[in-house]
Order: C-alpha cells, then sequence, then structure tokens
C-alpha cells in the first residue's frame, strides 16, 4: 500500500514525551523546514526556466505579490479561490491519512455542484425561502459528493481496485454526467452563449461573510478544516484512522474495522469537495456548466501534500496557491506567458517537494535523542 | 436500428478500434514494460499529452512527421527517466511521484505549446486495408496508420523478449524479486530506471499518434484520461504485451461508440457514451482486481496492487 500517510511518530507513541516542548517543536520545524525548503527550490528552478525564456523572474514574483496580496481586492480575490482549495486538499488529505491516494476531488466538486444546481430549479420556481434552498443546495452536494468518492473507497476495500486510477476515472464520468444533462434535458434555452443549467438568481446566492467581498465557503472550508484536524488528531475515530493508515495488518489484528474506516474517510472527503463544488455554483458562478471543472480539484492535490496532510496547514498553503492561481490572468496579461505558466510552476513544485521527502531524517539538526528513526 | 445501419455503426466500430487505438496500445506497452521492472507510472497522461505537443511542434518545424514521432518519443523518455530517477530515491512514494510527473507533463506541454495550437502541421499519412471492397465508405472507415502495425510488432517483440532473451528475465526478476535481481549482482535502480525510460519513449510515440494522426491537431483538450486508462488496461491484460495490444484494440472501440451511433444519427447520450471508455475501465478494474489470475502474473514488486 502506498505509504504517503505520516506513519506514527516515535514521540506519538511515547506518551512520556509528548509533554516534551523541545521534541515536538524539532519534529514541527522538519515539517516546516523541508516543504519550505522544497517551496524554495522550485522557486529558483522555475526563475531560471524564466531567464532562459528571457523573462524577468524578479517581475514575475511581484507579479504575484501583487496580483495575490499586494491590495485589499486582491487579496480577498486569493482568499476567494482559496476556499475551494481548502475544501478540495481536504478531500485529498483525509483519505491519504488512511493510505489512499485520492486524486478524484475535481469530479465529486463538479457533481457536488451541479446536484445543488439542479436541486435548486424546483425551489427557486416555486419561491421556496433562500436559507432553505441554499440548505438543501449544501446538503445535496455533500451528499452527492460523499457518495461519489464513497464509491472509491468502497471498491478499494471491497474490491482491492486501486483507489488512485479509480477516483480519476470517476472524475471523467461525473464530468461527462454533468455535461449530458447540461448540454441537454437541463440546458436553459434562455441562455444561448454556453449551455448552463437554469441560474438560480441574484436573491439566491451565498452572501459575503460582513465587511469584506469574500463569500461563506472560506469560512466553510476554515472551520472544517478545524473539525478535520480535531477529528484526526483528538478522538478515537481519528487516532483508528492514524493507527489503519500507519499500519493495515496491525489494524486488523486489533479488531479495527478498516474497512468501514476507508469507506468513511472517502465520504468525508467527497463531502468537502462537494461542499466546494456547492460554493462555487452558489457563491459564485449562479448556475451549473463546464467552468464548474476549473482544475481546483487537481491544485487542490499539490495542496495537500504541501500541507503533508495537515488539516491546519492546509489553510496558509491553500492560501498561497490561490494567490498563485489568481495572479495567473494578471501574470498572462504583462509578460506575454501562457496561461499554463502556473501549471508549469505547480508541476514543478509538486515535483520537487516529492523529491525532498527522502530528506527527512537526514538533518542533525531535528534529529531527537533517544527516538526511533522513523521510516 | 436497421440492417444497413448496424453494418455502418459495426465497421465504423472496427475503423475507431483501428484508429482510436493506437495511443491506448503505446501508452499501455510502455507501462507494461515499466510495472514488469517493478515500478508504477502513473504519469504517462503527462507524458501523452507532452508528446503529442513536442510531436506536432517538430513536425511543423521540419515539415517532417516521423521526426515529429521520434522528437515525441525522446520528449517521453525524458520525462520516463525523471520519475525513474526520482523514485530511486529512499521514501519516494512512485503512485505520488507518477501524479505530480502527470500535473508537471501537462503543464509543460501546455506552456510550450500554445503558440502551436493554431498553425497546420503536416500529419502521417495512412493507408487503407479496405480498399479491395471496391466500396468508397468502407475504404475511408478502415484506414490505418503504420504506427499502429508497430505498436503490433512492439507488443509482439516484447512478449518474445520478455520470455526469451536476458534481459527480458532480468527485467522481470527484478519486477518478481529484487532481493533476486540483488543477489544476481543486477542493479536495481538502473533496471527500473532504464525500464521507466524507455515506457516513457513508447507512451511519447503514442501522444504524437494523438497530435499527428487522429484527431490530428494539437489542442489543450486533447488527451483526457487515455494514459491513465492505459495504466488501468496493463492491469487487465494482466502485463502480457499481447494482451495488452488485444486489450487496447477493445478500448479503441469503446471509444468509437459516441461517433459511431452519431454517423447513423444517433446523437442522444452523446456525451455518455464519450464516457463509455471510462467506466468500462472501472467495471474492467472492478472485475480484474480480485481475480485469481491477476494474482498469479502480477510483478512482486509493484505496489499498485498491494
Amino acid at each position: 500500500m502506498a505509504d504517503i500517510a505520516e506513519p506514527l511518530s516515535a514521540a506519538a507513541i511515547a506518551p512520556k514525551q509528548w509533554g516534551d516542548l523541545s521534541v515536538r517543536i524539532r519534529r514541527g520545524a522538519e515539517y516546516i523546514a523541508i516543504p519550505g525548503l522544497a517551496l524554495g527550490i522550485s522557486g529558483v528552478l522555475f526563475s531560471l526556466l524564466l531567464l532562459a525564456l528571457g523573462k524577468s523572474p524578479i517581475e514575475f514574483f511581484q507579479l504575484v505579490e501583487r496580483g495575490g496580496f499586494g491590495t485589499a481586492f486582491s487579496l480577498q480575490n486569493t482568499l476567494q479561490r482559496s476556499s475551494p482549495l481548502i475544501l478540495t486538499a481536504l478531500a485529498v488529505a483525509l483519505p491519504a491519512r488512511i493510505g489512499l491516494v485520492i486524486i478524484g476531488g475535481e469530479g465529486a466538486l463538479v457533481l457536488g455542484g451541479f446536484a445543488s444546481a439542479v436541486i435548486a430549479i424546483p425551489l427557486v420556481v416555486g419561491k421556496v425561502s433562500p436559507l432553505l434552498t441554499l440548505s438543501l443546495m449544501a446538503a445535496t452536494a455533500v451528499i452527492v459528493g460523499a457518495f461519489w468518492i464513497g464509491i472509491v473507497g468502497y471498491l478499494r476495500y471491497a474490491r482491492g481496485v486501486n483507489e488512485t486510477i479509480s477516483s480519476l476515472l470517476m472524475t471523467y464520468i461525473g464530468i461527462a454526467i454533468m455535461n449530458f444533462f447540461v448540454e441537454g434535458s437541463l440546458r436553459d434555452l434562455t441562455n444561448p452563449n454556453k449551455p448552463s443549467t437554469m441560474p438560480i438568481g441574484d436573491a439566491y446566492m451565498v452572501g459575503h461573510i460582513p465587511g469584506t467581498e469574500v463569500h461563506w465557503g472560506l469560512a466553510a472550508g476554515v472551520l472544517l478544516s478545524i473539525v478535520l484536524y480535531i477529528l484526526l488528531t483528538r478522538t478515537t475515530f481519528g487516532f483508528a484512522v492514524r493507527v489503519a493508515g500507519g499500519n493495515p495488518r496491525a489494524a486488523l489484528a486489533q479488531g479495527l474495522p478498516v474497512g468501514k474506516l476507508i469507506v468513511v474517510c472517502c465520504a468525508i472527503a467527497g463531502a468537502c469537495a462537494g461542499l466546494a463544488g456547492f460554493f462555487e455554483v452558489a457563491a459564485i458562478q449562479g448556475r451549473a456548466n463546464a467552468s464548474l471543472a476549473a482544475g481546483y480539484g487537481y491544485t487542490g492535490i499539490l495542496v495537500a501534500f504541501l500541507a503533508r496532510h495537515n488539516p491546519l496547514a492546509i489553510i496558509p498553503v491553500a492560501i498561497l496557491f490561490g494567490g498563485i492561481v489568481a495572479s495567473g490572468g494578471l501574470i498572462e496579461r504583462r509578460m506575454g506567458l501562457p496561461d499554463a505558466t502556473v501549471l508549469v510552476l505547480q508541476g514543478l513544485t509538486f515535483v520537487v517537494l516529492l523529491m525532498s521527502e527522502t530528506l527527512y531524517g537526514r538533518f542533525k539538526i531535528f534529529r531527537v535523542s533517544g527516538t526511533v528513526d522513523r521510516t | 436500428m436497421s440492417g444497413s445501419a448496424s453494418f455502418i455503426v459495426l465497421v465504423a466500430l472496427i475503423g475507431g478500434a483501428l484508429r482510436v487505438s493506437t495511443p491506448f496500445m503505446f501508452v499501455a506497452l510502455g507501462e507494461c514494460l515499466t510495472e514488469k521492472s517493478g515500478r508504477v507510472n502513473l504519469g504517462l497522461e503527462g507524458t501523452l499529452v507532452l508528446g503529442a505537443m513536442t510531436g506536432y511542434a517538430i513536425s511543423y518545424q521540419t515539415d517532417s512527421p516521423w521526426l515529429g514521432v521520434l522528437a515525441a518519443g525522446c520528449a517521453g523518455s525524458v520525462l520516463g527517466a525523471m520519475h525513474g530517477y526520482i523514485c530511486k530515491l529512499p521514501r519516494v512514494n512512485d503512485i505520488a511521484v507518477g501524479i505530480s510527473m502527470m500535473l508537471f507533463g501537462t503543464g509543460v506541454a501546455f506552456f510550450f505549446g500554445k503558440p502551436y495550437i493554431q498553425p497546420s502541421a503536416p500529419r502521417l499519412g495512412s493507408f487503407s486495408l479496405g480498399a479491395w471492397t471496391g466500396s468508397q465508405e468502407i475504404a475511408t472507415a478502415l484506414q490505418i496508420n503504420p504506427l499502429l502495425i508497430v505498436g503490433i510488432l512492439v507488443g509482439l517483440a516484447m512478449a518474445w523478449a520478455f520470455a526469451n532473451t536476458k534481459w527480458g528475465l532480468i527485467v522481470r526478476m527484478t519486477g518478481d524479486s529484487a532481493p533476486a535481481a540483488k543477489a544476481m549482482g543486477v542493479s536495481v535502480d538502473l533496471v527500473r530506471f532504464l525500464a521507466t525510460t524507455a515506457g516513457g519513449f513508447l507512451a511519447g510515440i503514442g501522444g504524437a499518434f494523438l497530435s499527428l494522426y487522429y484527431p490530428g491537431s494539437w489542442n489543450q483538450g486533447l488527451s483526457s484520461g487515455q494514459g491513465l486508462m492505459a495504466v488501468a488496461l496493463v492491469i487487465f491484460a494482466r502485463w502480457s504485451p499481447v494482451r495488452c495490444v488485444l486489450a487496447a484494440l477493445l478500448f479503441g472501440a469503446a471509444g468509437a461508440i459516441g461517433p459511431a451511433l452519431q454517423s447513423v444519427g444517433i446523437t442522444q447520450g452523446y456525451y455518455f457514451f464519450n464516457a463509455a471508455p471510462y467506466i468500462l475501465t472501472l467495471f474492467i478494474m472492478i472485475a480484474s482486481a480480485g481475480s485469481k489470475h491477476a494474482a498469479r502474473d502480477v510483478p512482486g514488486e509493484l505496489s499498485i496492487t498491494k
């Protein structure tokens, strides 16, 4: 099985050392320093690429700073974009803790968003109150997303189907299902431009967090990250998940319901991605169409890996990448670079990050005396 | 559906199988080689896209589509070599690296491929298997590309080499048991590095087929999961190059269902029929994952089926 979940660290097993702050700081520092180093190296490599193309890396990073974080407007734009990234990264991180590499968040996002747009049609036509409509939409998106990735978990557990491939296949199937209805029976014929479902209308859109231009999806993402962090680190369920992720045989020998844990983890993951789809529909697009598949699901994979599948660490990493994604348009216009530039930077970061995995335990400064080396 | 309509659909399916299957075939053969050596390269989707872009760009620059095919293979082997090198490092997970290579390969292809979306590059030629029937329609439907023949030959050659040559034996041994290979004095990392590089070369050629023959243009939506499906296909083919070729033909036919039905006027559910290969792959994975046959044929070192 893919060994991407963190094995239980020695510090976690030995209760005495929990109280020892320096141990925790040293370990924590390693988890921050190595991904940070990977980020730095990929930045340097990317700069070399830009130099080779005759572009200025300094200008690039200035534009990222300005387009993503510099002004109040750009910062809010960034936060807006980081909301789906937090949710799709959670959809990768939670299954990863139980040892599964699920990369189908995009599909659950698209299908969840689509389902919420569909359920909204009779409610909007019937003039049901916005609050009830939005609650039903969110619930639908969550259930559909949970079901969609839950299938992947079930297939993994019951039939041993590789979850990485099946989840990506499910993404293609999910997008095809949406296209089938959006271009067919559910197409809003009053809109001749782009095939879409019926718009839910301004009165039914999710509002902004008071005092900002950022929709409530960000608050939901942050809240969910905290809840899932507590679930993973402070509950019996979370402990069982980490045991099953670290050593499935030991978990089975202990009588842990590994299959059930896998399906539940996948369902929660799908629910997060589905919720991201709901916010894309109810707060940004107002309808379901092909622009739901904007690649948040794929960027979310990178965010989760950079955050080492830690729900709390996902929040800052998602904001960083939300900023990079948000500044893409500005970079494209100012520097004459193709819109895939951000994609190259992401791919490069991902590759370097995975290479940096090999560095864990290599640096003396992070090593804690008297504990087992984690491998 | 009337008799003649079913005939048209059948011919279109066979034609589709011959046309659409080639990229599946090359990627599956490349992945088969890589997996036989004990490693999984999930990044072949990115390799396919980069191969498609490189092939198209070089064909446009040099006016020689076959040079494009070669360049696509080389681009693919660079990505394969990267994957092979990174996975050699301790504590690095080959599945995760595959995902990152998928994103990286696609990103690089889109980045450098932007100027080539508009211009028209010289394509690969073709000849028809149906010319003897004298029917124009059948002759058009059964046109095939020399790369298909090359793919089938590579599959046969690979099957022969696995069974009969020293190199084939070394690759299989590395895949089945790294300790055994080490005991024989074989460098496991080197064998896997070379197998992944060669696998990337084949997948790159599969990409060149996409942009230089069918559909025959370069754009960002060119490949939608063919590379990934081919990886699943190898499991279905139980790591046999010959069965990889046959499975690729089956997948080609599944991919041709939508356009085939459209050719007789059935456009209802076009998107569903386009999803047919994905659904087929999923069902095949469900059916073959738990089977005893698969358990017997799987290379022992593979992480994907554990």
